[in-house]
This record gives C-alpha cells, sequence and structure tokens, in this order.
C-alpha cells in the first residue's frame, strides 16, 4: 500500500463572500460616496456619485428558477453590454450598471428582445417575493412558481410602468408559515380541515412530544390507535394552521379541495412614513387553482385597480385603506366582509375600533 | 433504456403570456440530450405535472450533507421516486453570495459550469433565504458539488435551527442614502457566526439581516431576529435650491401633499420662499421626503444604525416585527463595527442559552418581557422601544427609587460626554 489514504477534503469556512470582487468597478469606485439619484425612465436609475461619475442602472424581471442557459444568456448581456458585472435585488430582477447614458437605451432593446421586461423601478408592481411550493418545498399546499408567472403574465404592464400610487410588494406562501412575508397584498395557502392523520406511521416518524409542542392552540394530544402510539388531534380546537405537518409528515395537512388561497393586504417592511405593517386579510376559499389561479388573479388586479384609482401620490395599499376605511376598501373592491375578517388571536381585541370613528 | 419526456399539459400552460417562464427552462434542460442533467429534468418535470394535477406536493426531507458541516443542504427524497426515479433524490445547495449580490459573470458561469456537471442545471437568484440555491443534485454529488463551489470562494447557508444565510441591500454600493457600511457590518457579524450556521445547535433559527436605511430594501425589520437599519443623529441635509426646484416641479399643493403632508411626525413645512422648513428634533429619519426630494435632501453626516430585534413569520404565535433594542449606535471607525459584532454575539448567546426548544426570539422576548431580555444582554432601557409607556397599573413598582437613580446616573454621565 502506498503513502497513507489522502485525508478527506475539509471545507474552508470561508462565510460570506466580500463583494469587492465582484462589484461592477464604478460601484466599487464609488463605494460609499454616492450624492444623489433620479429615475430617468421605467426600469432605469441613475446614480451620480460625489466626484460626478454617473452610473445607469437598467433592471429586468427574470423568472427567478433559472436553467444554465437562461443564467448564461443573462450573462452574455451582461459581457456584450455591461462590462460583465450584473446584481440581483431582494426580489430576483437583475440589475446591470453602465457609465453612459448612451449604452441604457440598447441595453433595454436586448433584454426585451431575448425576453426579460424591462421596469421593476419606483412605483411599480414588482417581481412577486417568490417561495418554492411543488418544486422543491417538502410542505406546499400549493406551487410558488406557477403562481408567480401567472400573476406577472397579468401585472407584466405594471412592472413596466410606474403609475401605482406608491410601489407594490407582492409576496407568496405555499402554506401558512407565510414564508413570503408581509406584502401590500400577499397571496397565501390557507388550510380550511385538519390534518388527516395516516396512525400507522406517527409512532416511527414523528418526535410526538415535539409535534404536541408545535400546537399554536394544544389542540394535539397522545394516542393510542389501533395499539399503535400515535397522535390525534382535537378538531374543535384545531385552526387547521398546517404547524404540525413539517415535524409529522403523517398528519397531512394539504388537500387537493380544502387547502385555499388567501389574499391579505396591507403588509409593509419599511418604516417610511407609517410604521411597518402586517397584512390583513381581505379574501378567502378561493380554489388551489393550477395551473394558472384565475380567482387568485382576479382578486388580486381587482384589489390594484381600487388602489391605483383610489391612492393618493405616495399611499402604499396600507396608508391608502386607513385614510378610505375598511367600508370603502370592501365597497370599492366588491369583496364580501365576514365574521372571519375580525380578529380573535392574542392580541386582537386591539384590532377592534375602540372609538366613535366610523366610516359612513 | 433513456426516458421520454413526459406530456405535461397543465405546466405547458404555463409557458403562455409575457413573464419568462420557469417551465420552458426546465423543459430546454429536459430536452439537452447528451447532459447528464436531462433524465433528471424529464423526470422532475413529470413528478412536478403530477403535483399540479393532484394539487399536492411529493417531497420529503432526510438527512444529507457534506463532511464537517450540520447544516446548509437542504435534502428532497421523492414521494413518488419509484414513478420518478431519476429525480428521486433532488437535494439543494444553499450557497451563500457576496453581499449584496454583486457578481461578475465569469463567477456565475463557473456556478453554472459546477451545477450542469453534478445537478439538474436549475439555479435560483436567490432563494427567500437569500442563498442561491442550487437546486437538483443527488447525494452522491452533494460533496462534489459542494468541495468545487467552496473552491471558488464559496461557502454553504444555513437551514434547520442555526444562523442562517443574511441579506445586505446595496447600500453604499450604489445608493446615497446608505447610512453605514452594509456588506461590511454584515460579513462580520455573520462570519463570526459560522459555527452556529455550520454545526447549528441552536434553539431554532436565527436570521439578521442589513439595511441601509428606514426603507429597509431586505425586509430587515419583519423577517429577521436581528434587524440592523441605518439611520442618522444630526439634520437633514438640504439644498434649498434643488427643493425649490422640486416645489416648481409639482407645484405647491403638490409639494405639500406629497411631501410636507405624508411626514409622520409634521416635522416640515413649507416657506413663503419656497424652502423647506424642518423640524428636526422630530423627525424620526423615516426617509419619505428623501426618497421624494432625491437631488434636495439626504441623511444627516452623523451616521450609525438603529438595532430590532425578534422579527419573525407566523409559526408559532403570529407575525412579529422587530422592536426597537438599540435606539441609535455610530458607525465611523473599526470600534463601531466591533460594537455591533458584540452586541450580535450578545443576542445570539443569550438565545441559544434561553429561548424554548423551536422558539425564535421574538416569541422569547414576548415570553420573558424585554426588560429581561435587555437585562440579559446588558442594554439599558430607553424610551424609543416602545409606542408607549405601560397603561396597566398591575406592576410590583417596590424598585422605583433605584432605577430613577440608574436613568439619572446614565443621564448624567451623558451629559459629561
Amino acid at each position: 500500500m502506498s503513502e497513507a489514504q489522502e485525508a478527506p477534503r475539509m471545507p474552508d469556512e470561508c462565510g460570506v463572500p466580500d463583494p469587492m470582487s465582484y462589484m461592477h468597478p464604478a460601484l466599487k469606485k464609488n463605494y460609499g460616496n454616492w450624492a444623489w439619484h433620479d429615475r430617468p425612465q421605467v426600469g432605469v436609475l441613475h446614480h451620480v456619485a460625489k466626484d460626478g461619475s454617473e452610473v445607469w442602472t437598467i433592471k429586468a424581471g427574470t423568472q427567478r428558477q433559472m436553467d444554465v442557459y437562461t443564467i448564461r444568456k443573462l450573462c452574455d448581456i451582461a459581457d456584450e453590454m455591461a462590462g460583465g458585472h450584473v446584481r440581483f435585488t431582494t426580489r430576483s430582477n437583475i440589475e446591470y450598471m453602465v457609465e453612459s447614458e448612451a449604452e441604457v437605451q440598447p441595453l433595454i432593446e436586448r433584454l426585451e428582445s431575448e425576453g426579460f421586461p424591462v421596469g421593476g423601478t419606483g412605483n411599480s408592481v414588482s417581481m412577486i417575493s417568490h417561495t418554492q411550493g411543488w418544486l422543491h418545498c417538502d410542505i406546499p399546499g400549493t406551487d410558488a412558481s406557477g403562481v408567480v408567472k401567472s400573476l406577472m403574465d397579468e401585472l407584466y404592464t405594471e412592472f413596466k410602468q410606474e403609475e401605482m400610487p406608491n410601489r407594490v410588494k407582492i409576496t407568496t406562501s405555499c402554506c401558512q408559515i407565510n414564508c413570503g412575508g408581509q406584502g401590500d397584498i400577499a397571496i397565501n395557502v390557507q388550510h380550511t380541515k385538519p390534518p388527516v392523520i395516516n396512525h400507522d406511521l406517527v409512532a416511527n416518524m414523528c418526535e410526538r412530544p415535539a409535534v404536541v409542542a408545535r400546537c399554536p392552540v394544544a389542540a394535539i394530544r397522545p394516542a393510542l390507535v389501533n395499539g399503535k402510539p400515535t397522535l390525534e388531534v382535537d378538531e374543535k380546537k384545531c385552526v387547521c394552521c398546517g404547524a404540525c405537518f413539517p415535524p409529522c409528515p403523517p398528519m397531512q395537512i394539504n388537500d387537493p379541495v380544502n387547502s385555499k388561497i388567501a389574499i391579505w393586504v396591507g403588509g409593509k417592511h419599511s418604516s417610511t412614513r407609517s410604521k411597518p405593517s402586517f397584512h390583513k386579510l381581505v379574501a378567502a376559499g378561493l380554489p388551489n387553482n393550477a395551473p394558472r389561479w384565475p380567482e387568485a388573479a382576479d382578486v388580486v388586479t381587482r384589489i390594484l385597480k381600487a388602489y391605483k384609482e383610489g391612492g393618493k401620490p405616495w399611499e402604499r395599499m396600507n396608508e391608502w385603506i386607513e385614510r378610505i376605511g375598511w367600508p370603502k376598501f370592501f365597497e370599492v373592491t366588491g369583496l364580501p366582509f365576514t365574521k372571519f375578517h375580525i380578529e380573535d388571536w392574542r392580541g386582537g381585541r386591539n384590532a377592534l375600533n375602540a372609538s366613535s370613528h366610523v366610516h359612513l | 433504456m433513456a426516458t421520454n419526456k413526459p406530456d405535461t399539459p397543465l405546466l405547458d400552460q404555463l409557458e403562455d403570456g409575457p413573464w419568462p417562464s420557469f417551465v420552458t427552462g426546465l423543459k430546454r434542460l429536459a430536452d439537452d440530450e447528451g447532459k447528464s442533467y436531462a433524465p433528471i429534468m424529464k423526470s422532475l418535470l413529470g413528478q412536478l405535472e403530477h403535483s399540479y394535477e393532484t394539487r399536492k406536493g411529493y417531497w420529503k426531507g432526510g438527512t444529507v450533507g457534506v463532511r464537517g458541516y450540520g447544516a446548509g443542504v437542504i435534502p428532497r427524497f421523492s414521494e413518488v421516486g419509484d414513478k420518478y426515479k431519476e429525480s428521486k433524490e433532488f437535494h439543494t445547495l444553499r450557497i451563500m453570495p457576496p453581499a449584496g449580490m454583486h457578481y461578475d459573470t465569469d463567477t456565475l458561469r463557473k456556478m453554472c459550469d459546477i451545477w450542469e456537471k453534478y445537478g439538474s442545471g436549475l439555479i435560483a437568484f436567490h432563494g427567500q433565504s437569500g442563498d442561491i440555491m442550487f437546486q437538483g443534485c443527488d447525494t452522491d454529488n452533494v460533496q462534489p458539488a459542494f468541495d468545487e463551489l467552496n473552491e471558488m470562494g464559496f461557502d454553504l447557508g444555513g437551514a434547520g435551527a442555526g444562523v442562517r444565510t443574511s441579506m445586505s441591500c446595496v447600500g453604499a454600493s450604489r445608493c446615497e442614502q446608505s447610512c453605514y457600511d452594509e456588506a461590511k457590518a454584515m460579513r462580520m457579524v455573520i462570519n463570526n457566526m459560522l459555527d452556529d450556521m455550520h454545526r447549528p445547535s441552536l434553539p431554532y433559527k436565527f436570521k439578521a439581516k442589513f439595511s441601509g436605511c428606514a426603507n429597509d430594501c431586505v425586509n430587515a425589520s419583519h423577517r429577521s431576529d436581528f434587524a440592523v437599519l441605518g439611520t442618522w443623529a444630526d439634520d437633514i441635509k438640504v439644498d434649498q435650491d434643488k427643493i425649490k426646484e422640486k416645489v416648481a416641479e409639482l407645484g405647491r399643493k403638490g409639494f405639500n401633499d406629497q411631501v410636507v403632508n405624508m411626514c409622520p411626525t409634521r416635522a416640515l413645512s413649507l416657506n413663503d420662499d419656497d424652502t423647506l422648513d424642518i423640524d428636526n428634533e422630530s423627525c424620526v429619519k423615516c426617509m419619505h421626503c428623501i426618497n421624494v426630494c432625491t437631488k434636495a435632501l439626504s441623511p444627516g453626516d452623523e451616521r450609525g444604525v438603529t438595532v430590532l430585534i425578534g422579527g419573525k413569520r407566523t409559526l408559532k404565535i403570529g407575525d412579529l416585527m422587530g422592536t426597537v433594542v438599540v435606539p441609535f449606535h455610530k458607525m465611523e471607525d473599526e470600534d463601531d463595527y466591533e460594537w455591533l459584532v458584540e452586541l450580535s454575539e450578545n443576542v445570539l448567546d443569550f438565545f441559544a442559552e434561553n429561548a424554548l426548544e423551536h422558539e425564535r426570539t421574538g416569541e422569547m422576548i414576548e415570553r420573558i418581557g424585554l426588560v429581561n431580555f435587555l437585562e440579559g444582554i446588558g442594554v439599558d432601557v430607553d424610551p424609543n422601544m416602545v409606542n408607549h409607556p405601560r397603561t396597566s397599573s398591575y406592576v410590583r413598582m417596590d424598585g422605583w427609587d433605584e432605577e430613577v437613580e440608574k436613568w439619572n446616573a446614565r443621564k448624567g454621565a451623558a451629559a459629561a460626554e
């Protein structure tokens, strides 16, 4: 036998890479020294540094889930027209930087001709924040890529123009954990029936005390079924949230009919003007209607139309509703207001109107 | 026998319409005869179409990782793998991008080459976690794919009950509203926690995110346990000539409607000569007027950060926003960045020791109270931490005089500085 067997490679625990090695040279040169910006046209940001140097950024939408051909095509465009550098935004838009205004229009035309819509800046509807769904998640009630694609087809024009009162951030979530986060509009799965339990598998697959502890309403308790240790759900208490499903896959929460889509509005992460706010339920019971989800798309477009018509400049969705009031919101969107809209979760009384302020 | 590409009548409907289609990309990979990923993607398309038909997901987790690390790979085993064999193992590698998600094309092309060789050819830029998601490879290919990415200078991100991959906004690299060096802060904080990312043993996940101002472009307030938001302590910088230009552009009514009257603390008024009067003591640095008047207004010179703790999503007690724990700390020199690292260590340590299993920082604080948390991490109370003081009298207050002394001592010390 030759020398001792080569030791296996251990990871280089290098952590988050330093962006300086990858950054566009104009951004690197002016790092921390920018003076102001404007938006000469939709999809284009123009930043001016303190020393007068200028950078134009062209923003385009992508499908996020990209095959290597798409990525290489985006690289080709960068190599030919933008100095070989790009960056991505939080919402999976790609950004190209150029240092002269003359390079802007040809780049826009090239991106559009290759099928990448230029837009997503200012008061537009930007790309929908995108979770994993049926493509890769282990607990999804719906698909994410398909919902996003279907909605962005509908909102394509709004992505390419800045005609909303303020920016619109739409999110999707394939389960009630809400991975998509808060959105001006959130399109989220809402289960309507308790989990269906395969009692033969629970004992082997689930750490039962952890599952009991996971339930937000203490509806799960240990049980014996056919002589086997398992878990049972008090269906009167169950809120059908699906929190037990990830740690215990035999507690199947997803159902092709009873897992519905709900729409929420008025979520906002930023502290700009008003403090951050959570999105609020406005519609539910919509079918999980793959592959195009027309019912969900209809509600979303209705809400956007009302916001676009009624919102004053710079009002985000939640600020617009705060001004006009919830009765008006339900009136202008034509959505029904039901007992399910009234909060009864912890702190729910804070959501009630403790005043004589009513919209009549 | 080569797998045939399945019929996908439902997915095919997602190839119509103007927005770029992921289905077209999946099919392109499936059609790429001779490539190792083509059969994987044919199979994957079959399973995905099956999901669309039955409206259910078919992946389950498991245990897959790389040598030396305990997290960062998302294992996916198909529950219908006997029918869709070539994609029955379809794991994801979470790889941390450069701070601010900047790339050169050489790097992106190398990543494509690696994922073409070992995986499915499908990459997401980026996941909600902030990672580059190299989606779809079998168990045997996880290690070699990671090794090659790691040789490029990229490292695995977080998963499970550990520190998670972070995000910072575009910040100082291209934004005049940036109030600190977001990328530097992010790298210093996260790269100091890599042990808790790669060998996780925390009660539950721990996320940190870094935004350069109150616009919070990476959604730190809600989507992280440790949210660092840029701000400033002195006056907004004003170019009054540019204000006049903006007033001329919008008209006086327009300027009042869109700028003055939207100030959340009524800190603005338009002077008779069309210059702007700013009550800087009342300003809460919300960014609205600066967003509208990008040429005329900008953050002050005394820049730093506000730190919020406890943001999270719905599971299990409902969504929470982070709340203020540090109202302001300047970010000028190396010591300030070291201070931030130390604060993050203190928060993480306290969380590790005191949270219950599967409890996030926000839930822990709700359970134990903010004051206990502050005492645990050695931070003094401050009125900026609350919307308003207590409204209920049901509290035992026999230590009142001592607390007043502490407040007075702090005020005295601050005045002496």
